[in-house]
């Protein structure tokens, strides 16, 4: 799971093979992914892990680093 | 309106400044002035002079010279109250033998030395050359409307109206200038005097400098933006004070002028006022010119015929499509000379052309309005995060941005939870400078992740300037929105929408720009309102509406202010892009210029081209592609391609040559 949204986060805006991106590295503060870019990222993750965020867990805290995106995600499927 | 170019020899082992060089100067900038070619020169300085006559078309040609041939000019741009400056002039004893307003500058000059400037109330790039001193006097206009660039080096000082000029002479080096792309990918554009190339200096805007015979110089700002607010009696009050000064304001602009000017509109409420006060101005025929797009989501087309139908006016328009723009973007950068991170300013080239093919040398446009009486969301963004920073834990305080941006309202709950996120950013800073401009800049620069290691290694050795770090003595004693007003004014306004949107935009077609928001008198009333008559709540720019009313409909007045824009990243991908794009954004091209990761460039590339023209871009996907492509065009056609072109004839009208005792021995 980590693997797969680390590379999703590198291959679409970090575009930079060098480059690691911290698990706790602000994504939305520093505005690699700004309002719109995060789309991509919900879609992808909704696609990726066959679950559906509801609209409350749709804030920039559950985004805003690798960490809490892992996070959600695993309340997301062991609730599943 | 006009472009300059001279060569100033702090030396004498050069001889006299090289004519050849001096004419190819002028030649790579003709597209400032065809209608006439001057050229001046002596033992140590070559002037030269393209001109878009405007003014005085039968005797106002340059250089020119005041009675005793000491000093002469070469001047680009317009001294608005040079009639009322003429004739306090003639009562101090000077006599004047053309009718135009360069002359007024250098009486002017001789009467109050620096302190002239900031009686002019106008748009200039002048140069003034005191042969009998041997200096050297440089100087912009207040906002920096009309460009102007030196390089020195070798004993030598150069200046141009732009910076292809200056590398029309072989001896002048073309290396980019970190610091310039770093400001870039954070303001927008280089602030002046950084430019986007080393040894390259922009003169900055208010300001004169001085060089002296040995090559030292001295710089003085003659006037900056300052805020006093001073008490009015009621919005109507202030409103009928600020139509007074914008129709004088606009009525200079329309009758201090010997040809047609014509006037823009985008449909919205400062290009319909100034149209319909320029209307008013005089008899006769009046021209508009609008911009429509092929894509409805950026379109104003039945709002700039309301305004077209209401002054009745001969109205022409373009409609522009997202192939027009990726067909004339590298002329676009020819001309911006520094790259753009949106393509807002390839539908203008369109429309200036527009109006050279309809015969119209000027236009006003409504510039300026959004800086001096706070259009812009960015002043109304930085209110709500001020009001959120008192209760930062308030659920309801952010609630406000549905008001401000009613998309958000409508938007999928992830792009609203996220926009609050980003905001929510740095909200402990209110209060500090630059918090207003603070989501803007972190946006843009989070795509310096794309720089390459050279460009990143030399900005830690040698950082760009802040804008932080020269700010006014008195800027903390100014209310929020004058203190955002200010930023916002030497930043965007005069790096960007003045220079790569206006002034290049209009001049690659020969067309000049007047701004009547933009004028002296209106700037400083601008400068005396609180902020509540500007920003009224979150209702923008109420004086203006105030002061708009009777004069143009209402629906104009009322509506939800659009904000400019184009297609951008989606222009650059699709069927039938034009094959320079992926030229440009080669691997081969992108290493040459060294400014970019080309791995990481290739990757977004990829990603854009992948979602196809007809999909959403993120706004920063945008910024990073047409930003990158931009930097690349204007690597390969400034740095990497010729100088020059390989004729560089001009037929000159006024051409002048100075030398004593048989002292010529250029280096032709």
């Amino acid at each position: 799971m980590r693997d797969k949204v680390h590379s999703f986060i590198q291959t679409n805006y970090i575009f930079d093979e060098k480059r690691t991106v911290g698990d706790d590295e602000q994504l939305l503060a520093s505005g690699i992914i700004d309002s719109t870019g995060i789309l991509e990222l919900i879609s992808f993750l909704e696609k990726e892990f066959s679950i559906i965020f509801d609209d409350q867990e749709l804030v920039g805290e559950n985004f805003n680093s690798i960490a809490s995106i892992i996070a959600i995600l695993q309340r997301k499927i062991s609730k599943n | 309106m006009c472009g300059i170019a001279g060569i100033i020899h702090t030396d004498d082992r050069h001889g006299s400044p090289s004519r050849k060089i001096l004419t190819a100067m002028i030649h790579t900038i003709r597209h400032r002035g065809p209608d006439e070619f001057g050229i001046y020169r002596d033992q140590y300085a070559g002037l030269g002079h393209a001109r878009l006559s405007l003014i005085d078309l039968a005797t106002g040609q340059q250089p020119m010279t005041n009675e005793d041939e000491s000093l002469w000019i070469v001047f680009n741009g317009e001294i608005f109250n040079y009639l009322e400056l003429r004739s306090e002039l003639e009562k101090r004893g000077h006599r004047f033998r053309t009718h135009s307003d360069t002359e007024v500058i250098l009486h002017a000059y001789e009467t109050w030395g620096n302190d002239c400037f900031n009686k002019f109330n106008g748009q200039w790039a002048v140069a003034l050359w005191n042969s009998r001193e041997r200096s050297l006097i440089l100087s912009r206009d207040r906002v920096g409307v009309r460009p102007l660039f030196i390089h020195q080096g070798h004993g030598r000082i150069l200046f141009a109206s732009e910076v292809k000029a200056l590398f029309a002479d072989p001896n002048v080096p073309r290396e980019i200038d970190a610091r310039g792309l770093d400001q870039t990918f954070t303001y927008w554009s280089p602030i002046a005097p950084t430019t986007m190339f080393k040894q390259i200096e922009a003169i900055v805007p208010g300001s004169v400098r001085t060089y002296r015979r040995d090559g030292t110089h001295t710089d003085e700002l003659y006037w900056q933006m300052s805020f006093h607010e001073r008490p009015f009696h009621s919005l109507r009050e202030a409103s009928e004070q600020l139509r007074e000064h914008l129709d004088r304001a606009t009525r200079l602009r329309i009758l201090r002028a010997d040809v047609p000017v014509g006037s823009y509109l985008s449909g919205g409420l400062d290009s319909s006022l100034v149209a319909k006060m320029g209307r008013n101005a005089k008899e006769g025929i009046f021209r508009t010119f609008s911009l429509r797009f092929d894509d409805a989501e950026y379109d104003e087309t039945s709002y700039q015929r309301m305004m077209a139908e209401t002054l009745d006016s001969n109205h022409a328009e373009i409609v522009v499509s997202r192939y027009d723009i990726a067909r004339v973007f590298p002329d676009v950068i020819r001309h911006t000379e520094q790259p753009i991170l949106r393509t807002a300013p390839a539908p203008l080239y369109l429309l200036s052309k527009l109006v050279r093919e309809a015969g119209i040398k000027a236009v006003l446009t409504g510039e300026g309005a959004d800086e001096m009486f706070a259009g812009y969301d960015l002043f109304r963004e930085a209110k709500v995060r001020m009001f959120w920073s008192h209760q930062p834990d308030s659920q309801c305080r952010p609630r406000l941005f549905d008001r401000l941006y009613p998309y958000l309202a409508r938007s999928p709950q992830s792009t609203k939870g996220m926009a609050l996120e980003f905001w929510k950013q740095g909200l402990s800073d209110a209060g500090t400078p630059g918090f207003s401009h603070d989501p803007r800049w972190r946006t843009t620069s989070a795509l310096k992740r794309f720089f390459s290691s050279e460009i990143k290694d030399s900005l830690l050795r040698h950082p760009a300037p802040s804008i932080l770090d020269s700010l006014p003595l008195e800027f903390n004693r100014w209310d929020e929105l004058a203190q955002a007003q200010y930023i916002e004014i030497a930043t965007l306004l005069s790096g960007y929408l003045l220079s790569a949107q206006g002034d290049r935009m209009l001049m690659a077609h020969s067309v000049e720009g007047r701004f009547p928001f933009l004028d002296a008198d209106v700037i400083e009333f601008s400068a005396s309102l609180s902020a509540g008559y500007k920003l009224f709540g979150l209702d923008e720019k109420k004086i203006v509406k105030e002061a708009a009313r009777t004069l143009i409909p209402d629906p104009i007045i009322q509506r939800q202010k659009q904000p400019y824009r184009a297609p951008d990243a989606a222009s650059f991908v699709g069927d039938k892009v034009p094959e320079y794009v992926e030229e440009m954004l080669s691997e081969n091209a992108l290493r040459a210029a060294n400014m970019f990761m080309p791995k990481s460039v290739r990757g977004l590339f990829a990603k854009c081209k992948q979602k196809g023209s007809n999909d959403l871009f993120s706004n920063s996907d945008n910024m990073a592609l047409v930003g990158i492509l931009s930097a690349q065009l204007m690597f390969h056609q400034m740095i990497a391609g010729p100088r020059h072109d390989n004729n560089t004839e001009l037929d000159f009208t006024t051409d002048i040559n100075i030398f004593t005792n048989d002292v010529e021995n250029t280096i032709q």
